[in-house]
C-alpha cells in the first residue's frame, strides 16, 4: 500500500508539474501560436497523469468497484483525442483570421 | 460485397456502443440492458459509417496496428512535454517558430486524423491545416529541430502509412 501511495503521489506530482509548466508557458511565450504549444501539450499530459494517478489509487484502495477505473480510462482516452483536436481548431481559426506567427528577434506580443 | 461491408460496420459500432453503455451504467438489470441495446442500435444505425468506413476488408488488422502504435505515441507525448517544459523554463527561451508545409501520400479520413493529432501531440509541432484531397499538411513548429523530425526523418508519416496501409 505504501508503494501504491508513493506511485500515486509521483503521478499526481508529475501531472501538477506539467500543468504548472503549461501555465508558465502561457505567460512567458511571445505569441498566440507558441502559447498554444505550451497549453495544448502540457494540459493533455498533465490532466492524463492526474487522472491516471486517481485510477491507480482507486484500483488498489477500492477494488470492489472495478468499473470506476475503466471509466477513468475512457476519460483519459477522450482527453487525448479531444485536446489536440481543439488545439488544432483554435490554431486553424487564428491562422485563417490572419494572426501573424512570431519569428525570433521580434518584440513579444 | 458493399452491403456486407455495411452490416459489418453496423455490428462493430453496435458492439462498441453496447460495451460502452454497460461500462458507464454498471447496472446489469433487464431494463437497463434493453434500453442500452435500443440506444446502441439507434446510434449504430445512424452513424456506423463514421466509425467504420464501410470497407470490411482488413479493418480489424488496421485497428490492431493502431493499438500497437499507441504506446510509441504515448512515449512521444512524454518527450514532447519534457521538450516544451525545457523551452519554457529555460531562462533564454530557445524558441524559433516557423510555419512549413509538406505533402503525404495519405488520403483516408482515419489516417489523416491520426497523423494530424499525432503531430499536434509530438515534440514542438501543431497542425494548422490539412487538405484532404492532396494530403497536404500545414504545420507550426516551435523550433527548427522539431520541424526536421517531420521533414527529414518522416518516422511518423511512415508509421501512420503502415497502420492504414496507404504507403
Amino acid at each position: 500500500m505504501l508503494l501504491v501511495n508513493i506511485i500515486v503521489a509521483l503521478l499526481l506530482a508529475g501531472g501538477v508539474f506539467f500543468l504548472l509548466v503549461g501555465s508558465i508557458g502561457l505567460l512567458r511565450l511571445p505569441d498566440f501560436y507558441t502559447r498554444l504549444h505550451a497549453t495544448g501539450k502540457c494540459d493533455t499530459l498533465g490532466g492524463g497523469l492526474i487522472i491516471f494517478g486517481l485510477l491507480f489509487y482507486h484500483l488498489f484502495h477500492y477494488s470492489h468497484h472495478p468499473l470506476v477505473p475503466v471509466r477513468l480510462l475512457f476519460l483519459i482516452f477522450f482527453i487525448f483525442i479531444a485536446n489536440p483536436a481543439a488545439t488544432h481548431a483554435i490554431m486553424k481559426a487564428a491562422y485563417r483570421t490572419g494572426v501573424k506567427p512570431w519569428t525570433s528577434g521580434e518584440e513579444r506580443r | 460485397m458493399k452491403k456486407e461491408g455495411k452490416w459489418f460496420g453496423f455490428f462493430i459500432t453496435f458492439g462498441v456502443m453496447c460495451l460502452f453503455w454497460i461500462v458507464l451504467s454498471g447496472l446489469l438489470t433487464a431494463f437497463h440492458l434493453i434500453a442500452g441495446g435500443i440506444c446502441s442500435a439507434l446510434v449504430a444505425f445512424l452513424s456506423h459509417d463514421l466509425l467504420v468506413e464501410g470497407k470490411s476488408d482488413k479493418t480489424l488488422l488496421k485497428f490492431w496496428r493502431l493499438l500497437c502504435y499507441i504506446p510509441w505515441e504515448l512515449w512521444q507525448i512524454v518527450l514532447a512535454n519534457i521538450d516544451v517544459a525545457c523551452r519554457v523554463l529555460h531562462p533564454k527561451m530557445p524558441i524559433d517558430p516557423c510555419v512549413f508545409e509538406f505533402e503525404t501520400s495519405l488520403r483516408g479520413d482515419w489516417a489523416l486524423t491520426t497523423l494530424a493529432n499525432s503531430i499536434t501531440l509530438t515534440p514542438g509541432t501543431i497542425t494548422i491545416n490539412v487538405e484532404p484531397e492532396r494530403g497536404k499538411f500545414q504545420v507550426h513548429a516551435i523550433a527548427k529541430e522539431s520541424a526536421d523530425a517531420l521533414l527529414v526523418d518522416q518516422t511518423m508519416q511512415r508509421k501512420v502509412a503502415h497502420i492504414f496501409m496507404e504507403s
